[in-house]
């Protein structure tokens, strides 16, 4: 099969993703992708456990002086929601529907811009309120390594999910496209993963203290 | 993979039938989202609630965090399904080498 040929809902196959050898090869070498993210973002958090607290003075503020569970919570709910609406884009990506796949992405970008507007006034309010900043400690260091990593990925996935939807919106559904928007959503679907360990053990367990 | 093709001869019928299957994953993975939401409620309640000792919050909402990594895996990114021995090797590797990481961290580091 002909990764451009033109598709319609009766030749549309099970798993389009898979399709085609390369559809194949991106999904092997994403899940090879998404097992060194792992390594990665396990030693900034093995880092950040290291340093949490670690501040040179008492004037400074520790982990739990700053962190406020209503911020975070409205974030874990975007982000996993974001999670959710991306699945719904998969679902209508199998289906052949590739007007509703847009929909859903899209919905999918806002949610994730809301989450990083939100991390952006969190990290502005602790800088100028608490003067916790990138160098004022080696928990501001580690911390702002960590979460920052973190919405680096969110930021990249937005541009990567907004180019794929432009970049195909006159194109509709076909074997070659099918396993570019899967591969992002897989993308999307860690980002959340790492943010779960990310409310859990940076804010969560910080507030415990 | 022709082998997840259904066959009946009758394209109609392949495609109600698949369309029944994904509305089938789907409710999974209505399923899971719902639970993920309730456990992180769980998890923000316990922590806000302050009646708790840190020696019972930490493990307990740890392991909610693991379980709700499961459900985003597993169904949200399809480990479930067939086909997926590689990416769980990928995956369980790397954990296995952050962990490793995280424990050494944690346990020899100390300023």
């Amino acid at each position: 099969m002909a990764a451009e040929e033109k598709m319609t809902l009766e030749t549309w196959p099970a798993s389009p993703e898979k399709q085609t050898l390369e559809g194949k090869n991106k999904f092997l070498g994403f899940w090879l992708f998404l097992g060194g993210e792992t390594v990665l973002f396990a030693s900034l958090f093995a880092t950040y456990l290291a340093l949490k607290d670690k501040v040179p003075s008492a004037e400074h503020a520790l982990a739990k002086d700053l962190f406020e569970l209503p911020l975070v919570f409205v974030a874990t709910m975007l982000l996993l929601t974001s999670s959710l609406t991306s699945v719904y884009a998969m679902y209508h990506m199998k289906n052949f529907n590739f007007k509703k796949m847009q929909l859903w992405l899209g919905i999918t970008v806002l949610l994730g811009l809301a989450f990083l507007l939100l991390e952006i006034y969190e990290f502005n309010h602790y800088v100028h309120e608490f003067g916790h900043t990138f160098t004022s400690s080696a928990f501001g260091s580690a911390f702002y390594t960590l979460v920052g990593f973190h919405g680096g990925h969110v930021a990249f996935g937005l541009l990567w999910i907004t180019t794929l939807m432009i970049r195909n919106s006159k194109r509709g559904l076909n074997l070659y496209n099918a396993p570019k928007f899967y591969v992002a959503s897989l993308y999307w679907h860690f980002i959340d993963v790492v943010w779960v360990f990310i409310f859990t053990v940076v804010y969560l367990m910080g507030m415990v203290g | 993979m022709a082998s997840q093709q259904t066959n009946s001869g009758n394209p109609r019928v392949d495609i109600e039938y698949r369309r029944k299957k994904s509305a089938e994953e789907m409710r999974h993975q209505i399923i899971s989202f719902a639970l993920m939401i309730f456990l992180t409620l769980v998890a923000f309640v316990a922590v806000g609630y302050e009646g708790f000792s840190s020696w019972f919050i930490v493990p307990f909402i740890l392991l909610l965090g693991c379980v709700q990594v499961v459900f985003q895996l597993y169904y949200f990114m399809h480990m479930s399904h067939k086909g997926h021995e590689a990416p769980a090797l990928f995956l369980y590797s790397g954990l296995l080498v952050g962990l490793i990481t995280i424990l050494a961290f944690v346990t020899i580091v100390w300023i």
